[in-house]
């Protein structure tokens, strides 16, 4: 009798442990928490230690000093207008694009798609300088044709909306690469559904796909407008100029002034920043929780709206766009890296490959640094979509009070400036505590600050694939007996992998250029090629820098081609330009 | 296989009480019927019992071993669960051929390739969708998709399927068709089977036993010729057949199972609850009801009951008509005729059979 009472006890005992056991391969998600707070996170909240420490103790003096400045409410209310205007216009550009490409009959999808990934992979600096070398005074692509503008006339550039429309040229690749993602998932029974209830035309886009799409939409939004908010290169090189601060280039100012306050100072404008940065995604994440458009259904067919008469009307304005957003200022960076010195007329005489012979072959800098960016580059989006397939998986289906403040923070690093998270990194890697290494001046202090500023960008579209696709193809697996390591690799990973390589090629692309967070970070030997570029156009060698930016670009064209040719082995999606 | 036995399972989303002290007891092999209007907690039920969501309160057992039971902290996970599931939206995975997808649970299991391979093709053979073994379940018509669904869960073997309103998203012919294959695939496998629906014909159509649901209880739960003789309460009655519930005030027990009731001018016998019997102040405080079956009342011109022809449908071979009755004309029966009848004619009706019932039945909770 005894032994029957025990061997009950024992039963449910066992299956308590099994269930805990169960659990527990859950918490072991939770763990990933860990190195996301420290490698993203940590370094912010470092910096912001600076900001309410004045000389060892706790003070609000920096707060009072810059918050009293009229010049931070000038430049921060700049960084609103120059953010909101570019992030509209990036939505104009990349949100037809996206929507044209993916939901209608256009054709040669596939060339569109790549011709327009390609702005993205210029760094913001080159573009900016080379759309002032296309429009300023002394134009050498102009000037090749006579047409450039009187010399002293002013540069047009040079202004709020300059700084806006090159803004909204360099991220609308950001919102096309995020809504196109989502619009893949769309079930054509949907739009079919409404097709038949009668809606047409304008109808169908507003009341039904615009609708249905509206969590991408968002999330590209939200992405394109912390991306302008942080960048540097073109607010620096456009605005500067003309005497116009925006908050990145009012810390940029601060850091030249030197001074014992400067870091209290930086960390409290870098605090405004990421505020700024975290309204805007909070809002967001208001917009997206009231709308959980679950698409319902089968994935997989894409849609071929017919645009009837129309669409040679439509593709010869698609063709005409790009040709405005990247092949003119390519080819004015071209001519700049073939003129014999800048400054100097291009003609069929005198174009010179001198300093493509330079930079290859004199200069054993650039192979390095083609070689640090391409490790550093891959291994960041490499190492970003493993983590973020379970890390999204955690935010997504897992939500708790610690992943929604997570989610806000980790905005963080990609919102602030590359050199303030560069600073923010050197304060807390310069001198591991425990381990009693530093990571400073080693491409690892490079590596981690990446990890820290593009989780966000690979994180956002597998978030949002996660949360579009039907529970009930995870649950039925799970009824099937596969737990969540299983689910994750057979049923999840496959279904969110066009979203992630998406976020990986986007990572691989930003991280190829950057230049703003090495700037700070490299060390003779570890230099990338963002910051190669910038050294020799600081040093007045424009031609030099201008050649090694067509380089950049060419061997990009030449990785995508090598994806595109790779693409029918790769599973259906994974290269966002294929259809 | 094995039974199944809910005990008071509750749970709630927020203040909502979803699924409210259900208990049930499903024994092995047993096709049961969840059935309700929608959002009354059939889903939930549903997937409370595949682990998907947590009770709040009350204890769920497969085949005697606890599998969630709040109070001791016990919650077994679908995973470990061996229950198959048919989801509503079919829930197959896209980026795998139909093959892959049936033998998804046996590669879980870690079978061998050959083992596999012949169970995936005798399931696939059972649900006749052989030759599209190598297609992408994109490929598929509605009916296909819901097919392989199923032999997704007979090669798994499991303790019990669960279907989640499998038929909703079917037409009306591929319905019948469908029906027939889950009958099919119930006697050959022998399987417990739970089945949800909203549509009272298909549960009366298949299921051994109909639980019916209503804002998270449970109604009544009986076979499916009971519930409609039988109607617990009212709710039931009007849910379950056609037919038409009248109050009436004037019960006269003649035994614990049989009843005369007075309609109109005429005394009707009828069958009584026998719960309702031995509450005896409730029979005789007005809650009777007296449920009509169309095929109960018959035109007849001498019946002392009369009414007015509002509607006549001819079913083949015999009339129904709906006709309004009562002092008030308060109430519409439909009821079964020989012969056309013209709208707004005077009719007499005779009645053969009935069945009493507390009409508040339930109706406090
Ligand atoms: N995850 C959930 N969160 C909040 N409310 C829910 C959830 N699931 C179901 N409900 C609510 O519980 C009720 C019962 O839902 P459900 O079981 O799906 O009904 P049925 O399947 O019978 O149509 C509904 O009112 C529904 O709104
Ligand atoms: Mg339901």
């Amino acid at each position: 009798m005894q032994a029957v009472s025990r061997l009950r006890g024992f039963w449910p005992g066992m299956i308590t442990a099994r269930s805990n056991s169960n659990r527990s391969s859950d918490r072991l998600l939770y763990w990933l928490l860990v190195p996301v707070f420290v490698v993203s996170i940590l370094p912010i909240v470092r910096l912001g230690f600076e900001g309410v420490m004045v000389g060892g103790v706790p003070s609000f003096d920096y707060f009072r000093d810059v918050l009293g400045n009229g010049s931070t409410w000038q430049a921060t209310a700049n960084s609103l207008y120059t953010a909101g205007l570019g992030t509209i216009i990036s939505l104009l550009i990349g949100g037809s694009f996206a929507f044209l490409v993916a939901l209608t009959d256009v054709r040669a999808k596939a060339a569109l798609v790549f011709c327009f990934m390609i702005p993205m992979m210029i760094p913001p600096q080159i573009t900016a300088l080379s759309w002032v070398q296309l429009t300023g005074p002394s134009s050498a692509l102009l000037n090749a044709f006579g047409i450039a503008p009187a010399m002293g006339s002013p540069q047009p550039l040079y202004s709020a909306e300059g700084i806006a429309l090159l803004l909204g040229i360099q991220h609308a690749s950001i919102v096309f690469l995020t809504l196109r993602a989502n619009l893949r998932m769309l079930p054509r029974e949907q739009i079919e559904a409404a097709r038949l209830a009668g809606a047409r035309g304008g109808r169908l886009w507003w009341q039904i796909i615009l609708p249905l799409t509206s969590p991408g939409l968002i999330a590209g939004t939200a992405m394109a407008f912390v991306t302008a908010l942080g960048n540097f290169g073109i607010t620096a090189m456009l605005g500067i100029p003309a005497n116009y601060a925006t908050l990145p280039t009012l810390i940029y100012q601060k850091l030249a002034g030197f001074g014992p306050s400067v870091l209290g100072e930086v960390s409290v404008l870098a605090m405004l920043i990421g505020a700024i940065a975290i309204c805007g995604v909070a809002l967001h994440h208001r917009l997206l929780s009231k709308r959980d458009y679950r698409l319902m259904g089968m994935v997989g067919r894409p849609l071929d709206i017919s645009l009837g008469a129309r669409r040679p009307l439509i593709e010869a304005i698609l063709w005409a766009v790009l040709v405005a957003i990247l092949v003119v200022p390519l080819l004015a960076l071209i001519a700049t890296s073939l003129v014999p010195a800048f400054g100097v007329k291009l003609n069929f005489d005198n174009y010179s490959f001198a300093a493509f012979r330079e930079v290859l072959f004199v200069q054993p800098s650039t192979a390095r640094a083609f070689q640090n960016s391409f490790m550093l580059s891959v291994g960041a989006a490499v190492t970003l979509v493993l983590v973020c397939l379970p890390l999204a998986y955690v935010m997504v289906r897992r939500p708790s009070r610690l992943t929604k403040l997570i989610n806000l923070l980790v905005e963080v690093p990609y919102a602030l400036p590359g050199v303030v998270l560069a600073i923010a990194c050197i304060l807390l890697f310069i001198r591991i505590p425990l381990l009693d290494v530093s990571l400073y001046g080693t491409l690892g202090i490079i590596f981690i600050a990446y990890l820290a500023r593009f989780l966000v960008i690979a994180l956002r579209p597998v978030m949002n694939s996660f949360s579009q696709l039907d529970p009930a193809l995870e649950e039925a697996a799970q009824a099937c007996g596969a737990g969540l390591g299983r689910r994750l690799r057979d049923i999840l990973l496959p279904l969110a992998a066009p979203s992630a390589a998406a976020g990986a090629l986007l990572v691989f692309l930003t991280a190829f250029n950057e230049l703003t967070v090495s700037a700070l970070l490299w060390a003779s030997g570890n230099e990338t090629l963002g910051v190669l570029i910038f050294n020799l156009d600081d040093s007045g060698d424009t031609v030099l820098a201008s050649a090694v930016a067509v380089m950049v670009v060419l061997v990009v064209i030449a990785l995508m081609s090598c994806f595109q040719l790779a693409s029918r082995r790769l599973p259906k999606g994974v290269v966002p330009w294929q259809t | 296989m094995a039974d199944i036995n809910l005990s008071r399972i509750t749970k709630s989303f927020g203040d909502y009480r979803a699924v409210n002290q259900v208990s049930l007891d499903i024994a092995d092999g047993e096709f049961v019927a969840l059935l309700g209007p929608s959002g009354c907690g059939k889903t939930t039920l549903l997937r409370l019992l595949a682990g998907f969501e947590e009770p709040d309160g009350g204890v769920i057992s497969l085949g005697g071993q606890v599998v969630a039971d709040p109070q001791s902290n016990i919650m077994v996970t679908p995973e470990m669960r061996n229950l198959g599931i048919v989801f509503q939206s079919y829930a197959l995975w896209p980026h795998m051929s139909v093959a892959r997808n049936v033998g998804y649970p046996l590669e879980v299991r870690g079978l061998g390739r050959a083992e596999r391979d012949h169970k995936i093709k005798a399931a696939l053979d059972t649900v006749a969708l052989g030759p599209y073994a190598d297609r992408s379940p994109t490929e598929l018509s509605g009916g296909q998709r819901q097919r392989v669904a199923l032999a997704r869960c007979l090669v798994m073997e499991p303790r019990a399927v669960l279907l989640d309103e499998p038929l909703a998203n079917l037409d009306v012919h591929l319905r019948e068709t469908m029906q027939q294959a889950f009958l099919d695939f119930h006697r050959r496998t022998g399987a417990t089977m739970i089945y949800v629906t909203h549509d009272q014909a298909e549960a009366m159509a298949m299921a051994d036993r109909i639980a019916v649901m209503d804002k998270g209880h449970i109604r009544q739960m009986a076979a499916p010729e009971t519930l409609y003789r039988e109607p617990a309460d009212l709710m039931v009655a009007g849910f379950v057949g056609a037919g038409a519930v009248l109050p009436i005030s004037n019960v006269s027990i003649t035994d614990d199972r049989t009843c005369s009731v007075r309609l109109g001018d005429t005394d009707v016998a009828a069958r009584i609850c026998p719960n309702f019997v031995r509450n005896r102040a409730a029979a005789h405080a007005g809650q009777a009801g007296l449920c009509l079956r169309p095929e109960d009342v018959w035109v007849d011109d001498a019946g002392a009951l009369r009414g007015s022809v509002e509607d006549c449908v001819y079913l083949g071979g015999r009339f129904r008509l709906s006709v309004r009755i009562g002092q008030d004309r308060d109430h519409v029966l439909p009821v079964y005729a020989n012969r056309r009848a013209r709208i707004g004619e005077n009719v007499g009706l005779k009645v053969s059979d009935g069945w009493v019932f507390d009409r508040m039945q339930g109706e406090a909770a």
